[in-house]
């Protein structure tokens, strides 16, 4: 392929543009309080990459993530804080449980359908959220929890810098691997299971193990995520692992635009920025927020990216554009087909 | 039956009925359109707010409740009109977004009209308990319970005997044929968030005495009246009120007799255990799927 095409591929030129704009990051970011605000739209950034492998390629709704989310954070941060352990090892342990309990809950949880799936693993994300609101000896409860800092071969990384340079090229990975697993087979399978589960069981794809896979894939995208986010924090609350959460995370990915994954990462970097600029609308930014969420869902209901690249792009795909990243408007994950 | 346990489901049932409605407004929602309303819990809270502030400003119950029921589907209606017709055609899961949009932009209006502190409603009748079977039950209780009642019986007569309501089961079952009987399928649309508002905004003002109201009690409200109507059956007007009491009855009881900070918990997980036996709820059958 020559070069000027691959560079108009997602795996290619959209990476490089993604760690571009990384790198040229902190010449616009003027002070600490930016800093922040671009960590958190990296790390939420990340859970949505995940989460819209499941929303957007296999077409499966989950209200729930923030619930994976939430014990990733609480998982390394109670085993490093309390138990003394080295914060990685508390983080990689947090984020093996996590995609143990997603591929065991999966299987059942996944056989529902639609709205049912929907209400499973809200119910799901709820139960995490109360049983962490409640353990308070564990937890601290509703008050939070304080986080040793991220130390590891003898460093401590304090800081938002640090912390950006270490954020931002986790994001580059974690997009890295999530594109690279769309054009494999597995991903493939994801969308044909997508389009149509009974065609794509026919064609040989093990729909249920395939579901159950890229449940647990996002799962673990958000703990990382978590667990992240309690070490850079340095304390956490329950409200990270509130419903209100794991909608956020939801709006996020359909908000970019469902199934692109650039679209995941435009979504989380807005809506994270968005509350921060609302603020100057004082007692009005609840209306405006919720008056932007309807009119770019009513105005652009495939989302932002797809959308605007579909103007650029005058409505046609381009050569060496992946049929996935040019159809991004596929059907509603909780689409039901209804009479 | 102990007094302790007529006590527990006492509760459990007027939390219960409350429950039902909100749950019937999302099944009465879903069945004309397909789309969760995520805002239905809103619907509550408008419901509960304008009444309350419509008996501060001195006109008795009698008269702000209807005039408050009446502000609320027309808050449904403007939902509808505003946020979901010109959305037709969108991925479902656009419609929810839209829907949650709307019920954020919703509790941030409560907090510039009203404000976010709780509010009462004074009792319909009086506040004096009354002893029944052992239990203590304030006469709120009974109107919360005996309008659900009514209202249920309302809604039986209105969609199996009246023109209007068999037109929306129509709908329901498939928009394409009953739009070529000749049903406005546009005014069946309009008609179901005006009647889902107007159920949410009786469940809110009913229960605004006992449980109080404030700008974001929609939040959970919306959430266990979702639960109850999957509980039930999505779409199933007897299974509604079914997962809705019986939603209410359980947390009652986890919460008399195994801990109230995890009432919850138990309704959530007792949800999902009935989901993975019966993947469409108590009432429902499972959905053929086109292919």
């Amino acid at each position: 392929m020559p070069l000027r095409d691959r560079l108009a591929t997602p795996r290619i030129g959209g990476l490089a543009a993604l760690a571009a704009v990384v790198a040229v990051g902190p010449l616009l970011l003027p002070n600490s309080y930016f800093y922040d605000v671009a960590i958190l739209a990296a790390l939420n950034a990340i859970v949505c990459v995940g989460l819209n492998l499941l929303i957007g390629y296999a077409g499966q709704i989950s209200l729930g993530h923030a619930g994976f989310f939430g014990l990733g954070a609480y998982g390394s941060a109670i085993l490093a804080s309390t138990f003394g352990w080295p914060p990685l090892a508390a983080m990689a342990v947090a984020v093996a449980a996590v995609a143990a309990l997603a591929y065991l809950i999966g299987r059942p949880i996944l056989r529902l359908r639609g709205h049912y799936l929907a209400m499973a693993t809200l119910g799901f994300g709820i139960i995490i959220s109360l049983v962490v609101t409640n353990e308070d000896r564990l937890t601290g409860g509703p008050d939070g929890f304080t986080v040793v800092p991220l130390t590891a071969f003898g460093f401590a990384l304090q800081g938002e810098r640090a912390w950006y340079w270490v954020v931002g090229v986790l994001l580059v990975a974690a997009v890295w691997l999530a594109l690279n697993l769309i054009d494999s087979p597995t991903g493939r399978a994801l969308r044909a299971l997508h389009g149509s589960e009974v065609a794509a069981e026919v064609a040989g794809v093990d729909a249920a193990r395939h579901k159950v896979l890229v449940f647990a894939i996002s799962a673990v995208f958000a703990a990382v995520a978590g667990g992240l986010n309690a070490y850079y924090a340095g304390f956490i609350t329950p409200s990270k692992v509130s419903f209100l959460h794991s909608i956020e995370l939801v709006t996020m990915v359909v908000f970019g635009g469902m199934a692109s994954t650039f679209g995941a990462v435009f979504g989380a970097a807005v809506l994270t920025a968005l509350p921060q600029l609302l603020t100057v609308f004082k007692d009005y930014e609840m209306v405006v927020l919720g008056a932007v969420m309807m009119s770019t869902m009513i105005f652009m209901p495939k989302g932002l990216v797809p959308t605007l690249a579909a103007l650029v792009g005058g409505g046609k795909g381009r050569a060496g554009v992946p049929a996935a990243e040019r159809r991004p408007g596929a059907p509603g994950a909780a689409a039901e087909p209804r009479g | 039956m102990s007094a302790e346990l007529a006590q527990y489901l006492a509760t459990g049932l007027t939390v219960g009925a409350v429950y039902a409605l909100v749950a019937l407004g999302f099944s009465i929602v879903y069945n004309a359109s397909g789309v969760i309303n995520f805002a239905q819990g809103e619907f509550v809270m408008i419901g509960g707010m304008s009444a309350v502030s419509i008996a501060a400003s001195g006109l008795p119950l009698a008269a702000a409740i209807p005039l408050a029921v009446a502000a609320t589907t027309l808050a449904g209606l403007a939902l509808e009109k505003l946020a979901v017709e010109p959305a037709r055609g969108a991925p479902v899961v656009t419609l929810i977004i839209i829907t949650i949009g709307a019920s954020i932009f919703l509790r941030g209006l409560a907090t510039i009209v009203w404000d976010k502190k709780l509010h009462a409603l004074p009792p319909f009748t009086g506040d004096r308990p009354i002893e029944f079977l052992g239990a203590t039950v304030v006469p709120q209780s009974l109107w919360v319970i005996g309008a659900t009642a009514v209202i249920v019986v309302a809604l039986w007569w209105f969609f199996g005997r009246t023109r209007r309501g068999k037109a929306m089961l129509a709908t329901s079952h498939n928009r394409l044929a009953a739009a070529l009987v000749g049903i406005n399928v546009r005014h069946v649309l309009a008609l179901a968030f005006a009647l889902a508002a107007a159920l949410g905004a009786l469940a809110g003002i009913l229960t605004a005495p006992i449980t109080l109201t404030s700008y974001d009690i929609g939040v959970m409200l919306g959430l266990k009246g979702f639960a109850a109507a999957i509980l039930g059956g999505l779409g199933s007007g007897p299974g509604a009120v079914a997962g809705g009491l019986l939603l209410g009855v359980l947390e009652s009881l986890s919460a008399g007799y195994v801990s109230s900070a995890y009432k919850d918990v138990i309704a959530f997980v007792i949800l999902l255990a009935v989901l993975f036996v019966r993947p469409g709820g108590l009432a429902g059958v499972a959905a053929a799927e086109r292919v």
